[in-house]
């Protein structure tokens, strides 16, 4: 680990319409580390992971948000993506029609294009592919198929850690803020991230509770109420929430 | 004799008053009479059986009322204000590609198309031309061991005149339909195609280069013979935008199919769309039927239309003989202020007749599209099935799309199924796209695409790819 910052962010207010929902948030992550945000469900913790990917609908009111010192709020969603900011998606979407392999080449060739490399011609798109999917036990046939269509809730989560790690983001954001996964694919996700994690990538872990932490250890957790972090503290914290509940948790935290 | 007043205009300067010169002294160069088709037939030294043909379809014409039953608004073409022979609007030819306007540059280059042929599109005044008239001829002499004609129809008119004058106008009368009718009387050329009894045609055969290198494209005329066990897969694109203001293209395909015969015919549709205020563009009127005659005849249509400010086009086929078989596969995207009202027929008369219509359409911008399509079955079409499926995508909120399908059974023991589906580009599935760094113009493409996968994948592999480049840039800025 170093000391080196991936994300800062400073004061930032943001919302939907005229609602503030994120409110004087300040967060900063360095290389390497693992973060956690917990807050009970409807606080708008996916608020946050949509207001730093840059998904349309949502206004930024104040305040600043450094990604390996850009401006982040700058830049478009698809520029956000280039830059290395990864987000594992609660609900990945299907795109009927299109298969595994065509969107992950036009992913790939994409960021590759932003970073000035040239594209990858279709032999060693193939192979590198295989050569991921291999480790994280995605079968040939998975990736003809077409994007998310029919596949189980554990096989979206696979299908995501693959593009992870094909396009190699600085940071990524793990949205679970509401999703029950059940334990395989919970097992399956976390596997599959923590392989990824090689020191230096880092991580925000965005959940309701702390099932997923038992297998990404953060390093630090975050109790997410009232449009920021009330509290921070190591994993015992999410302990400790989860034996109190986020009611009593937060009324404490606030006297 | 045809054929001089081109390779002219062709050849450049000259061009500009020779041949104005030329149509100026024999008639009036607008406007539509007997005087102008007899001139036609003179030009193009027809026999006297098509002169006469063509005056019946004029004169039958002249008591036909333009169509206004399909779900377009357009300005009505003033049918005196048109040039009925080869009198392209473009006044001079362009003698190197830096003449030629910058946008249409950038868009061939994101069709891929080579220099040679981007010289050829544009009409270039360099040999480029002859070059594709060479190509053609290559490709005849290969065809002509097998005994297939593939050539223009004023050709054929003169060198198999037996064939074209029984099956011209077999498929479509000149008393079908307001636009056919006008076609019969004016048509310039187009293209001629026979495969013989039990040949197999070698190569895809396509209409590409000829229809661009000789500037027709008003008013084409293409038949298709496919003689008994044959079997040929035909290509028309017109990947090339046109230019040139509502301009008014009412061509006619006729295919027949003959007993264990089967005939593909794909398009690429690429007309000028006009603009982004939707002034200009093609009204595409065109009259496009098959003829299963034969028993186990088979026809497939496949159609990728992007262009045209206004199209009318309903490719049908007529299952005649017992066990005989017609698709129809269509992706059809309008943008801007488009309209497309198109579909197909599937007119079941044989035993046991069977139909199968995939239609896909893509709405963005202010455009508006429908999708009309009947199938009919016959009392004596025993045991008939018909499949169709008309999906619509929605992109935005200021585009129309509709689906009006006509079924008209007259026998008890037809299956048929219609299923029908509008859904929207959805923003999470256009996030999801960009959050993996995919442009907006990317993501759209990919999910257009997506979607419209079954109708692609019935297009020839080179023509698929040409097509998938083509949605994206129908697409462009669509979004956003």
């Amino acid at each position: 680990m170093t000391n080196k910052p991936i994300l800062e962010i400073r004061n930032l207010y943001a919302g939907v319409d005229d609602k503030e929902i994120i409110k004087n948030f300040n967060l900063t992550i360095h290389e390497g580390e693992v973060h956690a945000i917990m807050g009970p469900n409807g606080a708008g913790k996916s608020t946050l992971s949509h207001v730093l990917t840059g998904k349309p609908g949502y206004k930024i009111l104040k305040g600043d948000v450094l990604f390996n010192n850009k401006n982040l709020l700058e830049l478009s969603a698809d520029e956000r993506a280039c830059e290395g900011l990864f987000l594992i998606m609660q609900y990945p979407v299907e795109i009927p029609g299109v298969s595994f392999m065509t969107f992950l080449k036009y992913a790939l060739n994409a960021k590759r294009k932003y970073i000035g490399q040239s594209e990858l011609d279709t032999m060693s798109f193939m192979k590198l592919v295989k050569n991921e999917a291999e480790k994280l036990g995605i079968s040939q046939e998975m990736l003809k198929r077409a994007v998310n269509v029919g596949f189980s809730g554990g096989e979206k989560k696979r299908m995501e850690t693959l593009q992870m790690a094909l396009l190699k983001p600085s940071l990524a954001i793990l949205d679970e803020a509401d999703s029950g996964l059940d334990i395989d694919a919970l097992k399956v996700v976390s596997g599959g991230i923590r392989g990824l994690l090689d020191g230096k990538r880092s991580l925000l872990i965005i959940t309701h509770h702390q099932d997923l932490l038992e297998y990404i250890e953060p390093d630090f957790v975050h109790v997410f109420a009232d449009g920021h972090i009330i509290k921070t503290g190591d994993k015992n914290l999410a302990l400790e929430l989860e034996a109190k509940g986020y009611t009593d948790f937060i009324k404490e935290a606030k006297c | 004799m045809a054929q001089k007043p081109e390779i002219e205009d062709l050849s450049g300067d000259k061009y500009k008053y020779g041949f104005t010169t030329d149509i100026e002294t024999e008639s009036a160069p607008k406007g539509l009479n007997e005087d102008i088709i007899r001139l036609i037939s003179k030009k193009k030294n027809e026999p006297d059986w098509l002169l006469e043909r063509r005056l019946k379809a004029y004169n039958h014409w002249l008591t036909m009322v333009e169509p206004s039953w399909a779900k377009l608004a357009y300005e009505k073409v003033n049918y005196q204000d048109l040039f009925y022979y080869a009198a392209p609007k473009q006044k001079v030819k362009p003698k190197s590609l830096d003449e030629v306007d910058p946008e249409l540059l950038k868009t061939y280059d994101k069709l891929g198309i080579p220099l040679k042929e981007q010289e050829v599109l544009s009409g270039v005044a360099v040999d480029a031309v002859f070059d594709s008239v060479s190509v053609a001829t290559t490709y005849r002499t290969k065809l002509k061991e097998k005994g297939i004609i593939f050539c223009s129809i004023s050709e054929a008119v003169k060198e198999h005149s037996d064939l074209v004058q029984k099956y011209l106008g077999s498929v479509v009368p000149y008393t079908d339909n307001f636009f056919a009718c006008l076609n019969s009387a004016v048509f310039t050329d187009g293209s001629f195609v026979y495969i013989p009894k039990g040949v197999r045609c070698p190569m895809e055969l396509s209409t590409y280069f000829r229809i661009n290198a000789q500037n027709t494209g008003q008013f084409e005329r293409t038949l298709i013979i496919a003689d008994e066990e044959s079997y040929v897969s035909y290509l028309e694109g017109c990947t090339a935008p046109q230019r040139d203001e509502n301009q008014l293209h009412a061509a006619i395909v006729e295919i027949v199919i003959l007993k264990d015969a089967e005939v593909k015919y794909s398009t690429v549709q690429n007309w000028y769309p006009g603009d982004k205020e939707g002034k200009g563009g093609v009204y595409n009127f065109v009259t496009k039927r098959a003829a299963c005659r034969g028993d186990n005849a088979k026809v497939s249509w496949t159609q990728v239309e992007t262009g045209s400010a206004v199209t009318w086009k309903y490719p049908s086929c007529i299952l005649q003989g017992n066990n005989s078989s017609g698709e129809f596969y269509s992706v059809a995207i309008t943008n801007n202020f488009q309209q497309a009202d198109t579909g197909t027929k599937m007119i079941h008369i044989g035993k046991n007749t069977t139909s199968r219509i995939i239609s896909k359409g893509i709405s963005a911008g202010h455009s508006n599209q429908t999708y009309r399509g009947l199938v009919k079955v016959s009392k004596g079409a025993v045991n008939s099935r018909n499949y169709s499926q008309c999906d619509s995508l929605l992109i935005g909120s200021t585009c129309g799309s509709h689906t009006v399908p006509y079924i008209e059974n007259e026998n008890r023991t037809a299956v048929l199924e219609h299923e029908a589906t509008t859904s929207k580009i959805s923003e999470e599935q256009l996030f999801y796209c960009l959050q993996r760094g995919l442009s907006e113009e990317q993501a759209v493409g990919l999910i257009v695409n997506g979607f419209c996968k079954e109708v692609m994948q019935k297009l020839p592999m080179e023509f698929a790819i040409e097509a998938a480049k083509l949605i994206n840039i129908s697409l462009e800025g669509s979004v956003g």
